[in-house]
């Protein structure tokens, strides 16, 4: 029972790093149906520039919040000058992204080098979070509130104001969105930008436990493509189910059969797109 | 679309390329020779995979998988099984195959973007499996130990010359099948689903199952493709499934230019031109081959070779 609720909570901490990653891609495509390659690539530079501010500076908050801006700028001038242009084409935005995602591997192995390091603990998250059997690092369930409450957040911006109406006018027909007057460009570029910087939100977050290493970009990129298939594309409700779904069978199939941890993944992605290609909350 | 007449740039392009194919082996350095027998395996790839995207129009980003798959298929026939070379050389095509058609039974009902997150995600699961599915695929050490093509398959011959040869021929085998592919009533059919499949449909033609042979075929050729890699390498690693595999090949038919057979091929051998010069002059050249990526799709979006034509192939 203790084994089952550790692995329980592990599996929502892989599942939260997991939405923060998966709902900018899946806002991304709702908006501009850009399969975006370099998505992995964000996170692993928000790890990055954290790691640089938190060396100078010592403090993690401040590495949050100049990973968060700096990647969310690097989003923002990557679909105003680059993908914007390909608006109506999506082969031609893929490729452009997977350029960019080979550029900023490649980048980041030339200033960071390859050494693997982890961001420190926060001082005061340390400990562990103890309830009869169950220990649970404190710092593993932060992640897991914050990244609901950012859910949270995402959900009330999308439903509760113009923003979002604009934005889900634009996810369902951009045309006649952009016929009422909504500057269609100008939200993607800001979705992009957003996106961008919750998945360098999720590198932070992720930081002190995954920490960063070459080749985090691609490993944890498909992780985030699962989701947002399982749960359908363009649906934030989808990437939130599509995380946890996910997170869980990761973390189970890594601890129980541990050889074919990433096949368990195969399973529930092939039976949701038999039964549902457009996945859990998608629209056709 | 009407063919494109074989004048000016692109017959100097065919020249060059028949002539580096043709001959070039016979007076060229064992370097170059390795080289070219690379570039041959590639175009074979790059051309089924635009069976898929460039005729199709299902822009498949995990076309790597089948290569990689019948790779891995050969290595461990090979050496776990102690298989001899027809056991080896048709196990490798049929499991690529059995692979495909499985696999062309989960896409083919999905299009456009849908079709290449699909793929990506499935040749991605692929790659994960090689990675750490050890006991089978030895993990990120790969399986060596592939014995050599010729001898394997007793022809009197050695050196890297004969085995290019004998590639060479594979090569211009599927190259024919594939050209007859297209233009026969099966390859229009295709073409028609790429421009209006609705149209298509209402015209009685069954467009699921176009598709799903479109893919099964294409996973075929890129089967044989991966059979002769195994050989020519000696050994399989993961690299082969990952998604920069599968991209690589995605860039080399955008680059060279979707829909032409011939497009795919030219963008195999600057490709590995490219890869090959750039990594003797800077460790940074995935850095560089991003760089390319950009330049290309902003510079001939509709591939070289259809540079200077207007009709969207």
């Amino acid at each position: 029972m203790t084994y089952l609720i550790t692995q329980t909570l592990n599996g929502l901490f892989s599942a939260a790093l997991l939405f923060l990653i998966a709902s900018g891609l899946t806002l991304a495509f709702g908006v501009m149906k850009i399969v975006n390659i370099a998505h992995g690539s964000f996170y692993m530079l928000g790890v990055y520039v954290a790691y640089t501010v938190v060396l100078r500076t010592q403090s993690l908050l401040l590495g949050a919040i100049v990973a968060i801006l700096v990647v969310a700028a690097v989003g923002f001038v990557m679909q105003r000058f680059f993908l914007r242009r390909f608006g109506t084409d999506p082969l031609a935005q893929m490729m452009m992204t997977m350029g960019f995602a080979l550029m900023f591997r490649d980048g980041a192995l030339m200033i960071w080098g390859g050494d693997p390091f982890t961001l420190p603990y926060p001082s005061m998250l340390r400990g562990s979070f103890e309830a009869g059997d169950v220990v649970f690092p404190l710092y593993r369930l932060f992640v897991i509130v914050v990244a609901g409450l950012v859910g949270l957040g995402l959900w009330m911006v999308n439903d509760r104001t113009l923003i979002g109406a604009r934005l889900r006018a634009t996810v369902d027909d951009p045309e006649m969105a952009a016929a009422t007057g909504i500057n269609v460009a100008m939200l993607s570029g800001l979705v992009f930008a957003a996106g961008a910087g919750l998945a360098a939100f999720g590198g932070v977050m992720g930081g002190p436990i995954l920490g960063g290493y070459a080749g985090i970009d691609f490993d944890l990129l498909p992780l985030a493509f699962v989701v947002v298939i399982i749960g359908g594309m363009g649906s934030l409700k989808g990437a939130l189910v599509g995380s946890i779904v996910v997170g869980m069978l990761d973390n189970f199939g890594k601890a129980l059969v541990p050889e074919l941890s990433y096949f368990t993944l195969f399973a529930p992605m092939v039976i949701v797109l038999a039964l549902k290609p457009t996945g859990l909350y998608g629209k056709a | 679309m009407a063919p494109r007449a074989l004048n000016g740039w692109r017959m100097g392009i065919v020249v060059v390329l028949g002539l580096a194919f043709g001959v070039g082996p016979l007076i060229l350095s064992t370097y170059w020779v390795g080289l070219l027998t690379q570039m041959v395996i590639l175009a074979m790839l790059a051309m089924s995979l635009d069976l898929l995207l460039g005729y199709t129009g299902l822009p498949s980003l995990g076309h790597a998988a089948f290569f990689g798959v019948s790779a891995y298929a050969v290595a461990v026939l090979a050496t776990g099984y102690g298989a001899g070379f027809w056991a080896c050389f048709l196990g490798g095509i049929i499991i690529g195959t059995l692979l495909a058609a499985a696999f062309g039974l989960i896409v083919s009902h999905v299009r456009d973007v849908y079709f290449l997150m699909i793929t990506l995600a499935l040749g991605m699961v692929l790659w994960g499996l090689s990675y750490r599915w050890i006991p089978v695929t030895g993990g990120d050490n790969g399986i060596s130990g592939i014995p050599n093509l010729l001898t394997h398959a007793g022809i009197p011959l050695t050196g890297g010359v004969a085995f290019y040869y004998v590639t060479l021929l594979i090569f211009a085998g599927c190259g024919m099948l594939m050209r007859l592919l297209v233009r026969s009533p099966f390859g229009l059919t295709l073409r028609g689903i790429r421009e209006n499949e609705g149209r298509m449909k209402s015209l009685g033609f069954n467009t699921w199952l176009h598709c799903y042979l479109s893919y099964v075929i294409s996973g075929a050729f890129a089967s044989v493709a991966g059979v002769v890699w195994a050989y020519y390498n000696g050994f399989v690693s993961p690299t082969y499934l990952e998604l920069t595999a599968s991209s690589e090949l995605f860039l080399m038919v955008t680059l060279g230019g979707p829909a032409t057979l011939i497009g795919p091929v030219l963008g195999a051998a600057a490709i590995v031109l490219l890869k090959n010069v750039m990594s003797a002059y800077t460790a940074r050249w995935l850095f560089v081959l991003g760089i390319v990526y950009i330049v290309a799709i902003l510079g001939a979006p509709q591939g070289v070779w259809n540079l200077g034509t207007r009709e969207k192939t």
